[in-house]
């Protein structure tokens, strides 16, 4: 039932048909458009948002962010806005903490802005991308020596419950930087049902750097409906756009946890009764998550960038689960937390080898980091591989059975874990001393054993 | 332009249902809305249709009309697709960024073909002259390296009524009329054709001849043929993408055509940045020069990700149907059949396994089939190879779209998880890969030189094979209680894997080798474990092998020793037999 009667404004309507979860189902309304913004009025005034998903003759499937309850079906309104959910956007909102939907939650005034953006983004012609080659170091001897982030990248982390994956965020937050430059930079950081102590533990860590007023907050925290959590990111990412490619910034983008994101997905579309894939998640959870992770990198006419790091907890330690595999998939490599490593009390504990950056070619050699770089993390790589190898020779027949050659690798595999992988949480490293360790290390093997790096290169940094 | 053809029901995604429609046919292309949205009609029912949208409908209500063309979803085919990098649905992305900026907004439009650019036009067919399918009218010359040959279109024949002079010409001039039975045909340097269609052909021919990689792993133990089929299956991070840009840089095709499907924004821009610099070794031009580009990135809507593929291999038809042998990279069809799934799941239609439609098979046989050998309809050798990335859930061979690719491929090149956290690259595992292509393709080795490259190749294979047996035993035992003669055969291998299979993308010279230079490497392996075994069996130790001087050189020759100089490789050759021959003869001489 119509409550404006003006035929060309008629948007609003009282009565709902039918609440399944956090979806309502409205008819004998105007023909909406897909994706539209609804505000729904409960029934003690309170206002929620949520957007169409479906869209028939006269009737809408509509998902509402702050769930469904206490709506009843006559005393529910709701008022179609006739343009997707868009986020006012503005450099003031730098240092603020917002909610999931963009509505700030630190008592302070709502923005004003004459820039709205849909927060669900476009997406980026690649033919106007610029490809990532800009070497940020973190002082993680794991990441900045074998597994590089550069500038414009989406490196995930992934890790289990109980590893210390905030620890590691948090550091990078602290010390990434890059090398001989001076440039504006800012922090965005969604939080998707985490926990109330996981975002006092960012902000103190913020605060603590003096970053503050340099960051801003998207957070929909455990209790909050997990409906939220799907558009959380997508606010999140549409501040970080405006923010590098608009006012020229270099963002940092934290997104955790992710698996919480995808189980809101799951939710969702287990309730449309879709026809799930693997696990209960929707076929189309790998789109969905590249809406998202593709929302990164760098483009022409600016001189921001945005880099990604998403945090998300694998189920069980299993990277082969759908929230990790389809991740994996769409980033540009991973870093990787192992549980048997930080049970032997190596921190960071950053798994050898399945951790990757893809970017890492573009971003390190002479000129950006040091000429050895490629070859010696290649070495690295491979003599822990090695070394993985042994092991698993030596849990059979003994190492007493082992060869001398053997035992040397063993040797190395401890260096590498106890002074290379291993440091403090303030421990900020600069490329060459993790260079140097690395080479360091290595040099416990004999000369013969390194076929991946140059004989120039052996006689410069061998045994130095 | 077009006409209301019935309105908008319902909208669902992609996925949009219109009622009241008269005149539509199957596969229709139509335009959906005030944003003129492109989609095409997948079902019919009654007055009621089913729409596949290619762009975004958000805002798309119902009521909303539908505008339908008469005409099937097709590319333009024609001078200008080289060098171009189109979306899923041939929208040309240079031009749509001179339009819309940074963001590719919906409703866009622009010419697949630039329209005010001329070409030099030069005709090859005269005033009079009878004319079939296919046969060439003329020719343009499109990049330095393609000339384009302007061809009759498939279903047409007829008599030249008039043709123009050489000079220059827009594509659509007219530049030839035919006459045939009872009316003219003008014809323009551009055609159309509906890409869900194949192209005909005179005869599928069988093929011999290999498709040249330059990556070792591949071209000396699982070869693909010109026209062949390949799959490239691997977990995330395994080196799918790296494998097929390797090959799109440093094959011998004539023409690429390397479609990202569902993939990542930056990996195409890596490619547009490269190849304009990267230069053809065969040709000495850049790589640009015989490249088309199909980008259909992961965040791009998910119908065009759809239709991305069936564009790009129309293309490749088009050149292999001017006499080219085209090499059709598609990254990844794995996400190609995901779009279908979601695409069938709004669609209400029954899934078949993990939720892919039962159809599924089907369209991928259909897909591979497009490959080939083959007699073109003017009497010329022209083929596609297909190799398509296959990204199986959680590395996991056994799902839907690896199972029912392997049924329509001949070559397999399996990406090795273990492999790939070693960084051991290409991580083309070789006890999981395959090639069906052999002894297709061993004659023409043979033709390039005097090595006997099938025989070195399945001498190392069979080494491959027992080693990974003895491994079983050094798993168990320790490699100690091997006699020297099997760990002769972990040494070879180690050697074979680090310093032939391994090759880097990155490095200079490591990153393609020419035939000649594999089957030297390859041979002074071999050579090495014969003479290796020889000189053991006269009673020197392993230890004394694997300390000859020439084995330094050997690991480091990959990188050592430049494609040009495969002097080297000759003289590596003689030291490695001077060395182990002075070595067996210390012992001969107790003996
Ligand atoms: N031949 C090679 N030489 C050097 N590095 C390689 C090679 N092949 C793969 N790599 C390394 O492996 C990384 C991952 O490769 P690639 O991007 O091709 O994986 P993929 O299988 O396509 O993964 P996804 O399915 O996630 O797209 C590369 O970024 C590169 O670092
Ligand atoms: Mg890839």
């Amino acid at each position: 039932m119509p409550v404006s009667h003006d035929a060309l404004t008629v948007r609003e309507y009282q009565g709902i048909q039918q609440v399944v979860g956090p979806l309502i189902f409205v008819d004998k309304i105007h023909n909406v458009g897909y994706n539209e913004l609804v505000e729904i009025r409960c029934p003690d005034g309170e206002e929620r948002l949520g957007v169409v998903l479906e869209s028939k003759e006269g009737a809408a499937v509509i998902q509402v962010f702050e769930g469904t309850t206490n709506l009843s079906l006559s005393e529910t309104s709701v008022r179609f806005r006739g343009e997707p959910l868009k986020l006012p956007v503005t450099r003031d909102m730098l240092g603020r903490v917002f909610d999931g939907l963009g509505r700030p939650t630190d008592g302070g005034p709502n923005p004003i802005s004459d820039k709205r953006r849909d927060v669900n983004g476009q997406p980026v012609n690649p033919t106007a991308r610029l490809y990532p080659t800009k070497f940020i170091q973190t002082g993680i001897s794991a990441i900045d020596g074998m597994n590089t982030l550069v500038r414009g990248q989406k490196l995930p982390v992934f890790s289990g419950s109980g590893l210390p994956h905030n620890k590691v965020a948090a550091q990078i937050v602290r010390q990434a930087k890059i090398v001989d430059e001076d440039v504006s930079f800012a922090i965005v950081f969604a939080a998707m049902g985490v926990k109330h102590d996981v975002a006092r533990y960012f902000v103190r860590n913020f605060e603590e750097t003096g970053v503050l007023e340099n960051v801003v907050m998207f957070l929909s925290l455990a209790d909050a409906p997990s409906v939220e959590r799907l558009i959380t990111p997508r606010t999140a990412l549409t501040m970080a756009e405006y923010l590098a490619f608009e006012e020229n910034m270099h963002v940092l983008v934290i997104l955790t946890d992710m698996t919480n994101y995808c189980e809101a997905l799951r939710e969702i579309s287990t309730i449309r009764g879709e026809i799930p894939s693997r696990k209960g998640y929707p076929g189309y959870l790998y789109s969905d998550l590249a809406s998202l992770y593709e929302r990164a990198g760098m483009v022409e006419g600016s001189t921001g960038s945005i880099t990604q790091v998403p945090i998300l907890t694998m189920p069980n330690d299993d990277i082969s689960h759908p929230v990790p595999d389809l991740t994996g998939y769409i980033t540009e490599g991973q870093i990787v937390l192992e549980r048997e490593l930080s049970q032997r009390g190596v921190y960071p504990p950053i798994a050898g080898l399945p951790s990757l950056s893809r970017l890492m070619k573009d971003g390190i050699g002479p000129g950006m980091t040091r000429e050895d770089h490629a070859h010696i993390a290649s070495q690295l790589f491979a003599a822990y591989a090695k070394v993985k190898d042994v092991r698993a020779l030596a849990s059979v027949i003994g190492e007493e059975e082992l060869t001398p050659l053997d035992h040397t690798y063993l040797k190395f595999g401890e260096a590498f874990e106890k002074d290379f992988l291993s440091q403090n949480e303030t421990e900020d490293r600069s490329i060459e001393q993790t260079l140097d360790l690395g080479w360091k290390v290595i040099s416990l093997l004999p000369k013969e054993e390194l076929a991946r790096v140059t004989d120039e290169e052996i006689g410069k940094f061998y045994g130095q | 332009m077009y006409d209301v053809i019935g309105h908008v029901s319902r909208v669902l995604g992609p996925v949009v249902h219109a009622s009241g429609v008269k005149r539509a046919k199957m596969l229709e292309l139509v335009e959906v809305g005030e944003d003129r949205l492109i989609g095409e009609i997948v079902r019919l029912d009654g007055d009621a249709v089913t729409i596949q949208v290619y762009e975004d409908t958000t805002g798309l209500a119902p009521g909303s009309a539908v505008y339908g063309s008469g005409m099937p979803l097709s590319v333009e085919l024609g001078p200008g697709l080289i060098g171009s990098i189109y979306d899923g649905v041939q929208r040309p992305l240079e031009a749509i960024k001179a339009q819309a900026g940074v963001f590719i907004p919906r409703g866009m439009r622009a010419a697949p073909l630039n329209r005010e650019r001329k070409w030099l036009f030069t005709p090859s067919v005269q005033k009079g002259d009878k004319v079939q399918p296919g046969q060439v009218l003329g020719t343009v010359q499109e990049t330095e390296r393609i000339l384009h040959k302007v061809l009759v279109p498939p279903m047409v024949s007829g008599k030249i009524k008039s043709i123009q002079s050489e000079s220059e010409y827009t594509i659509q001039d007219t530049i030839c009329i035919l006459e045939s039975e009872n009316d003219e045909i003008p014809l323009t340097l551009l055609q159309r054709w509906p890409v869900r269609r194949p192209r005909p052909i005179q005869e599928r021919l069988a093929s011999n001849i290999p498709l040249i990689t330059g990556q070792r792993v591949i071209d000396t133990l699982f070869p693909v043929a010109k026209g062949g089929t390949v799959a490239v299956p691997g977990g995330f991070g395994t080196g799918k993408t790296m494998v097929q840009h390797q090959i799109a840089k440093w094959s011998d095709a004539d023409v690429v055509v390397y479609i990202g499907c569902g993939e990542r924004g930056n990996e195409m821009t890596n490619v547009l940045n490269e190849f304009p610099k990267l230069v053809d070794p065969r040709t000495g031009r850049p790589l640009m020069e015989r490249t088309v580009m199909i980008a259909n990135t992961s965040n791009m809507p998910v119908a065009a990700r759809e239709a991305s593929i069936y564009t790009g291999i129309t293309i490749a038809e088009y050149y292999r149907d001017q006499g080219y042998h085209v090499a059709i990279m598609a990254d990844s069809t794995s996400r190609w059949a995901e779009a279908l799934r979601e695409l069938s799941g709004r669609m209400e239609e029954m899934p078949a396994e993990e939720g892919f439609p039962a159809y599924l098979p089907t369209l991928l046989a259909e897909f591979y089939e497009r490959a080939g050998m083959v007699n073109t309809l003017n009497g010329e050798q022209g083929s596609i190879t297909i190799i398509g990335a296959v990204s199986p859930p959680g590395g996991d061979f056994s799902e839907p779209v690896t199972q029912h690719t392997k049924r329509f491929i001949r070559a397999f090149w399996a990406l090795d998880r273990d492999l790939a956290n070693a960084r051991h690259y290409p991580a083309i595992s070789w006890l999981d890969s395959y090639s069906e292509y052999i002894d297709d393709v061993s004659g023409w080795w043979q033709e390039q030189g005097d090595h006997n490259w099938a025989e070195l190749r399945s001498v190392m294979m069979d080494l491959l094979q027992k080693e990974e047996r003895l491994q079983q035993v050094v798993k168990l035992v320790g490699a100690d209680v091997l006699p020297d003669t099997q760990r002769l055969i972990l040494e070879v291998c180690t050697m074979f894997k680090n310093t032939f299979l391994q090759q880097s993308a990155f490095d200079k010279i490591d990153t393609y080798s020419t035939v000649e230079k594999q089957v030297k490497m390859l041979k002074i392996i071999v050579t090495f474990y014969q003479m290796g075994l020889a000189a053991i069996q006269q009673g020197a130790t392993l230890i004394k092998v694997r300390r000859l001087k020439v084995v330094h050189d050997i690991i480091r020759m990959k990188f050592s020793i430049a494609n040009d100089e495969s002097d080297k490789l000759d003289a590596l050759q003689d030291r490695l037999e001077r060395e182990m021959k002075r070595l067996g003869d210390i012992y001969a001489s107790f003996a």
